[in-house]
Protein backbone atom coordinates (compact mmCIF):
# COMPACT_ATOMS: atom_id res chain seq x y z
CA UNK A 1 0.00 0.00 0.00
CA UNK A 2 2.91 2.21 0.99
CA UNK A 3 4.60 1.59 -2.61
CA UNK A 4 1.01 1.88 -4.70
CA UNK A 5 0.22 5.50 -3.83
CA UNK A 6 2.87 6.66 -5.02
CA UNK A 7 2.83 4.51 -8.33
CA UNK A 8 -0.75 5.82 -8.67
CA UNK A 9 0.61 9.57 -8.09
CA UNK A 10 2.67 8.56 -10.81
CA UNK A 11 0.35 6.94 -13.17
CA UNK A 12 -1.60 10.34 -12.87
CA UNK A 13 1.28 12.26 -13.74
CA UNK A 14 2.31 10.47 -16.58
CA UNK A 15 -1.47 10.72 -18.20
CA UNK A 16 -1.79 14.42 -17.62
CA UNK A 17 1.63 15.56 -18.63
CA UNK A 18 1.13 12.92 -22.04
CA UNK A 19 -2.46 14.51 -22.52
CA UNK A 20 -1.59 17.76 -22.49
CA UNK A 21 0.99 16.97 -24.68
CA UNK A 22 3.75 18.49 -22.28
CA UNK A 23 5.90 15.16 -23.58
CA UNK A 24 5.18 16.48 -26.90
CA UNK A 25 8.17 17.75 -28.80
CA UNK A 26 6.52 19.81 -30.73
CA UNK A 27 4.93 21.26 -27.58
CA UNK A 28 8.16 22.75 -26.70
CA UNK A 29 9.36 23.80 -29.89
CA UNK A 30 6.19 25.42 -30.12
CA UNK A 31 6.76 27.03 -26.36
CA UNK A 32 10.58 28.48 -27.72
CA UNK A 33 9.04 30.05 -30.83
CA UNK A 34 6.24 31.62 -28.75
CA UNK A 35 3.53 30.45 -31.11
CA UNK A 36 1.54 28.93 -28.64
CA UNK A 37 -0.21 29.70 -24.89
CA UNK A 38 -0.96 25.98 -24.10
CA UNK A 39 2.92 25.33 -22.47
CA UNK A 40 2.94 28.43 -20.72
CA UNK A 41 -0.80 28.18 -19.55
CA UNK A 42 0.09 24.63 -18.26
CA UNK A 43 2.89 26.15 -16.41
CA UNK A 44 1.73 28.71 -14.96
CA UNK A 45 -1.75 26.99 -13.80
CA UNK A 46 0.93 24.28 -12.06
CA UNK A 47 2.47 27.01 -10.26
CA UNK A 48 -0.57 28.71 -9.37
CA UNK A 49 -1.85 25.65 -7.90
CA UNK A 50 0.92 24.67 -5.86
CA UNK A 51 1.42 28.33 -4.48
CA UNK A 52 -2.40 27.98 -3.39
CA UNK A 53 -1.89 24.68 -2.24
CA UNK A 54 1.55 25.36 -0.10
CA UNK A 55 -0.01 28.41 1.42
CA UNK A 56 -2.86 26.85 2.92
CA UNK A 57 -0.07 24.04 4.18
CA UNK A 58 1.63 26.91 5.59
CA UNK A 59 -1.02 28.87 7.10
CA UNK A 60 -3.35 25.83 8.77
CA UNK A 61 -0.38 23.88 9.65
CA UNK A 62 -1.04 20.83 7.59
CA UNK A 63 0.65 17.88 8.63
CA UNK A 64 1.63 15.10 6.22
CA UNK A 65 0.20 11.23 5.85
CA UNK A 66 1.91 10.81 8.49
CA UNK A 67 0.85 13.31 10.76
CA UNK A 68 4.54 14.90 10.80
CA UNK A 69 4.94 18.89 10.37
CA UNK A 70 5.40 19.10 6.38
CA UNK A 71 8.76 21.07 5.65
CA UNK A 72 9.30 22.88 2.31
CA UNK A 73 12.87 22.78 1.79
CA UNK A 74 14.54 25.45 0.76
CA UNK A 75 16.94 25.44 -2.33
CA UNK A 76 20.63 26.81 -1.16
CA UNK A 77 20.96 29.94 -2.08
CA UNK A 78 23.72 31.31 -5.12
CA UNK A 79 23.37 31.97 -8.88
CA UNK A 80 26.31 30.58 -10.72
CA UNK A 81 24.97 26.97 -10.64
CA UNK A 82 21.42 27.97 -11.13
CA UNK A 83 22.18 30.20 -14.21
CA UNK A 84 24.54 28.30 -16.09
CA UNK A 85 22.96 24.68 -14.86
CA UNK A 86 19.88 25.69 -16.14
CA UNK A 87 21.18 27.07 -19.71
CA UNK A 88 22.35 23.65 -20.12
CA UNK A 89 19.71 22.37 -19.03
CA UNK A 90 17.22 24.46 -21.43
CA UNK A 91 19.64 24.11 -24.57
CA UNK A 92 18.87 20.06 -24.08
CA UNK A 93 15.38 20.80 -23.38
CA UNK A 94 15.02 22.35 -26.58
CA UNK A 95 16.64 20.10 -28.22
CA UNK A 96 15.36 16.52 -27.61
CA UNK A 97 11.94 18.59 -26.61
CA UNK A 98 11.74 16.82 -23.24
CA UNK A 99 12.73 16.89 -19.56
CA UNK A 100 13.43 14.56 -17.04
CA UNK A 101 10.06 13.34 -16.24
CA UNK A 102 9.22 12.97 -20.17
CA UNK A 103 12.02 10.87 -21.05
CA UNK A 104 10.81 8.42 -18.89
CA UNK A 105 7.17 8.98 -19.83
CA UNK A 106 8.05 8.43 -23.13
CA UNK A 107 10.09 5.44 -22.77
CA UNK A 108 7.07 3.68 -21.32
CA UNK A 109 5.08 4.85 -24.00
CA UNK A 110 7.23 2.94 -26.46
CA UNK A 111 9.31 5.11 -28.13
CA UNK A 112 12.63 3.63 -28.42
CA UNK A 113 14.52 6.56 -29.48
CA UNK A 114 14.39 8.07 -26.45
CA UNK A 115 16.13 5.45 -24.62
CA UNK A 116 19.50 7.32 -25.95
CA UNK A 117 18.09 10.24 -24.35
CA UNK A 118 18.31 8.65 -21.08
CA UNK A 119 21.51 7.15 -21.51
CA UNK A 120 23.18 10.66 -22.86
CA UNK A 121 21.25 12.08 -18.93
CA UNK A 122 22.79 9.15 -17.49
CA UNK A 123 25.89 10.06 -18.86
CA UNK A 124 25.71 14.03 -17.80
CA UNK A 125 24.39 13.14 -14.41
CA UNK A 126 27.74 11.16 -14.52
CA UNK A 127 29.74 14.16 -15.70
CA UNK A 128 28.18 16.31 -13.23
CA UNK A 129 29.59 13.88 -10.25
CA UNK A 130 32.97 13.72 -12.12
CA UNK A 131 33.35 17.07 -12.01
CA UNK A 132 31.23 18.70 -9.37
CA UNK A 133 34.48 20.00 -7.26
CA UNK A 134 35.88 21.79 -10.10
CA UNK A 135 32.70 23.38 -11.36
CA UNK A 136 31.66 26.99 -10.24
CA UNK A 137 28.64 27.10 -7.97
CA UNK B 1 -16.35 11.09 -22.12
CA UNK B 2 -14.78 12.42 -25.76
CA UNK B 3 -13.08 14.81 -23.93
CA UNK B 4 -10.68 11.94 -22.35
CA UNK B 5 -8.85 11.22 -25.83
CA UNK B 6 -8.91 15.09 -26.91
CA UNK B 7 -5.90 17.03 -25.98
CA UNK B 8 -6.29 18.04 -22.34
CA UNK B 9 -6.68 21.86 -22.11
CA UNK B 10 -4.24 23.78 -20.58
CA UNK B 11 -5.63 25.16 -17.09
CA UNK B 12 -7.04 20.84 -16.54
CA UNK B 13 -3.89 19.64 -16.96
CA UNK B 14 -2.13 22.61 -15.31
CA UNK B 15 -3.98 22.12 -12.14
CA UNK B 16 -3.49 17.96 -11.85
CA UNK B 17 0.11 18.81 -12.18
CA UNK B 18 -0.13 21.30 -9.04
CA UNK B 19 -2.26 18.83 -7.32
CA UNK B 20 0.13 15.89 -8.25
CA UNK B 21 3.14 18.12 -6.36
CA UNK B 22 0.66 18.94 -3.69
CA UNK B 23 0.37 14.61 -3.11
CA UNK B 24 3.57 14.35 -2.91
CA UNK B 25 3.96 16.97 -0.45
CA UNK B 26 1.41 15.46 1.14
CA UNK B 27 2.99 12.52 1.56
CA UNK B 28 5.98 14.09 3.14
CA UNK B 29 8.26 13.96 0.11
CA UNK B 30 8.99 16.86 -2.86
CA UNK B 31 8.63 16.94 -6.42
CA UNK B 32 11.70 16.76 -8.72
CA UNK B 33 12.18 14.04 -11.59
CA UNK B 34 15.67 14.53 -12.89
CA UNK B 35 16.93 13.33 -8.98
CA UNK B 36 15.58 9.86 -10.43
CA UNK B 37 18.75 9.79 -12.45
CA UNK B 38 21.13 10.29 -9.68
CA UNK B 39 19.38 7.66 -8.26
CA UNK B 40 19.87 5.19 -10.99
CA UNK B 41 23.79 6.33 -11.41
CA UNK B 42 24.25 5.51 -7.53
CA UNK B 43 22.10 2.30 -8.18
CA UNK B 44 24.64 0.74 -10.38
CA UNK B 45 27.48 1.36 -8.32
CA UNK B 46 29.19 4.30 -8.92
CA UNK B 47 28.57 5.73 -5.16
CA UNK B 48 31.95 3.56 -4.76
CA UNK B 49 34.10 5.41 -7.03
CA UNK B 50 32.58 9.38 -7.46
CA UNK B 51 31.29 11.28 -4.10
CA UNK B 52 28.15 12.51 -5.88
CA UNK B 53 26.58 9.04 -5.95
CA UNK B 54 27.52 8.13 -2.45
CA UNK B 55 24.28 8.86 -1.09
CA UNK B 56 21.40 6.94 0.43
CA UNK B 57 19.65 6.49 -3.17
CA UNK B 58 17.17 3.85 -1.28
CA UNK B 59 15.57 6.71 0.64
CA UNK B 60 14.74 8.17 -3.00
CA UNK B 61 12.86 4.78 -3.94
CA UNK B 62 9.37 6.40 -3.58
CA UNK B 63 10.52 9.00 -6.46
CA UNK B 64 11.51 5.86 -8.72
CA UNK B 65 8.28 4.00 -7.79
CA UNK B 66 6.35 7.90 -9.30
CA UNK B 67 8.53 7.45 -12.26
CA UNK B 68 7.49 3.73 -12.92
CA UNK B 69 3.96 4.72 -12.73
CA UNK B 70 4.63 7.94 -15.25
CA UNK B 71 5.97 5.19 -17.66
CA UNK B 72 2.95 3.32 -17.04
CA UNK B 73 1.10 6.34 -17.49
CA UNK B 74 1.90 7.20 -20.44
CA UNK B 75 2.06 4.22 -22.06
CA UNK B 76 -1.73 3.60 -21.15
CA UNK B 77 -2.72 7.13 -22.50
CA UNK B 78 -0.49 6.88 -25.76
CA UNK B 79 -2.32 3.49 -26.48
CA UNK B 80 -5.69 4.03 -24.97
CA UNK B 81 -6.50 7.75 -24.61
CA UNK B 82 -5.00 9.07 -28.13
CA UNK B 83 -6.76 10.59 -31.11
CA UNK B 84 -5.49 11.44 -34.48
CA UNK B 85 -6.94 14.94 -33.71
CA UNK B 86 -4.25 15.85 -30.89
CA UNK B 87 -1.20 17.78 -31.16
CA UNK B 88 -2.75 20.66 -33.40
CA UNK B 89 0.17 23.62 -32.93
CA UNK B 90 0.09 26.06 -34.78
CA UNK B 91 0.33 26.39 -38.61
CA UNK B 92 3.09 29.04 -38.65
CA UNK B 93 4.69 26.64 -36.46
CA UNK B 94 4.39 23.83 -38.99
CA UNK B 95 6.06 25.91 -41.73
CA UNK B 96 8.84 26.41 -40.21
CA UNK B 97 9.40 22.52 -39.21
CA UNK B 98 9.05 22.05 -42.77
CA UNK B 99 11.83 24.33 -43.29
CA UNK B 100 14.13 22.78 -41.44
CA UNK B 101 13.06 19.13 -42.73
CA UNK B 102 10.62 18.30 -39.64
CA UNK B 103 7.68 16.52 -40.31
CA UNK B 104 4.12 17.98 -39.13
CA UNK B 105 2.68 16.10 -36.16
CA UNK B 106 -0.52 14.75 -37.64
CA UNK B 107 -1.64 13.42 -34.27
CA UNK B 108 1.35 12.31 -33.09
CA UNK B 109 3.41 13.34 -30.17
CA UNK B 110 6.97 13.04 -31.41
CA UNK B 111 8.59 13.60 -35.43
CA UNK B 112 9.71 11.10 -37.05
CA UNK B 113 12.28 13.06 -38.31
CA UNK B 114 13.76 13.20 -34.63
CA UNK B 115 12.06 9.78 -33.04
CA UNK B 116 11.00 7.42 -35.82
CA UNK B 117 12.83 3.83 -35.52
CA UNK B 118 14.65 4.85 -38.71
CA UNK B 119 17.09 6.96 -36.97
CA UNK B 120 18.76 3.89 -35.84
CA UNK B 121 20.56 4.44 -39.17
CA UNK B 122 20.95 8.32 -39.02
CA UNK B 123 24.67 8.67 -36.66
CA UNK B 124 23.61 12.50 -36.73
CA UNK B 125 20.09 12.01 -35.11
CA UNK B 126 21.63 9.52 -32.42
CA UNK B 127 24.28 12.15 -31.82
CA UNK B 128 21.75 14.61 -31.47
CA UNK B 129 19.59 12.78 -29.44
CA UNK B 130 22.25 11.42 -27.12
CA UNK B 131 23.94 14.92 -26.48
CA UNK B 132 20.49 16.37 -25.55
CA UNK B 133 20.22 14.20 -23.41
CA UNK B 134 23.53 14.93 -21.90
CA UNK B 135 23.01 18.75 -21.69
CA UNK B 136 19.38 17.48 -19.85
CA UNK B 137 21.03 15.26 -16.88
CA UNK B 138 24.17 17.66 -16.49
CA UNK B 139 22.50 20.58 -16.45
CA UNK B 140 19.34 19.52 -14.26
CA UNK B 141 21.91 17.97 -11.80
CA UNK B 142 24.15 21.18 -11.89
CA UNK B 143 21.12 23.27 -11.73
CA UNK B 144 19.85 21.36 -9.07
CA UNK B 145 16.46 20.58 -10.34
CA UNK B 146 14.52 20.40 -13.78
CA UNK B 147 11.04 21.45 -14.86
CA UNK B 148 9.50 19.69 -11.92
CA UNK B 149 11.75 20.92 -9.23
CA UNK B 150 12.29 24.38 -10.02
CA UNK B 151 9.81 25.48 -12.27
CA UNK B 152 6.91 24.01 -10.56
CA UNK B 153 7.79 23.10 -7.21
CA UNK B 154 10.49 25.63 -6.67
CA UNK B 155 8.56 28.63 -7.86
CA UNK B 156 5.29 27.74 -6.33
CA UNK B 157 7.07 28.01 -2.86
CA UNK B 158 9.27 31.27 -3.99
CA UNK B 159 12.43 30.46 -3.95
CA UNK B 160 14.72 32.71 -6.17
CA UNK B 161 17.31 29.88 -6.69
CA UNK B 162 14.57 28.49 -8.79
CA UNK B 163 13.94 31.52 -10.92
CA UNK B 164 17.52 32.21 -11.60
CA UNK B 165 17.08 28.39 -12.60
CA UNK B 166 13.92 28.81 -15.10
CA UNK B 167 15.33 32.19 -16.78
CA UNK B 168 18.17 29.99 -17.02
CA UNK B 169 16.12 27.29 -18.78
CA UNK B 170 14.25 29.60 -20.98
CA UNK B 171 17.70 31.33 -22.11
CA UNK B 172 18.95 28.18 -22.87
CA UNK B 173 15.72 26.86 -25.16
CA UNK B 174 16.03 30.04 -27.09
CA UNK B 175 19.25 29.61 -28.10
CA UNK B 176 18.81 26.11 -29.25
CA UNK B 177 15.66 26.76 -31.08
CA UNK B 178 16.43 30.76 -32.67
CA UNK B 179 20.26 29.71 -32.92
CA UNK B 180 21.45 26.14 -33.12
CA UNK B 181 18.54 24.87 -34.86
CA UNK B 182 18.89 26.36 -38.33
CA UNK B 183 22.39 25.05 -38.33
CA UNK B 184 21.95 21.19 -37.29
CA UNK B 185 18.39 20.81 -39.38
Amino acid sequence: MKALKYILVGIVFGIVLTKSEAVSWYRIYEMFEFQSFHMYGIIMVAIATGVVGIQIIKRKNIKDIKGLPIEIIDKEPGSTRYWVGGIFFGLGWALVGSCPGPIFILIGAGFLPMILVLFGALFGTFLYGLFKDKLPH
Amino acid sequence: MDFIFQTWPWYVSGFLIGMVMLNLIYFGKTFGMSTNLRSLCSMSGLGKKIGFFNFDWKAQRWNLLVVLGAMFGGFVAVHFMGDASNVVINAKTIVQLKQLGIDAPNGKLLPDALFGNAIFQSPKKILILIIGGVLIGFGSRYAGGCTSGHAIYGLSSFQLPSLKAVIGFFIGGLIMTHFIFPLIF
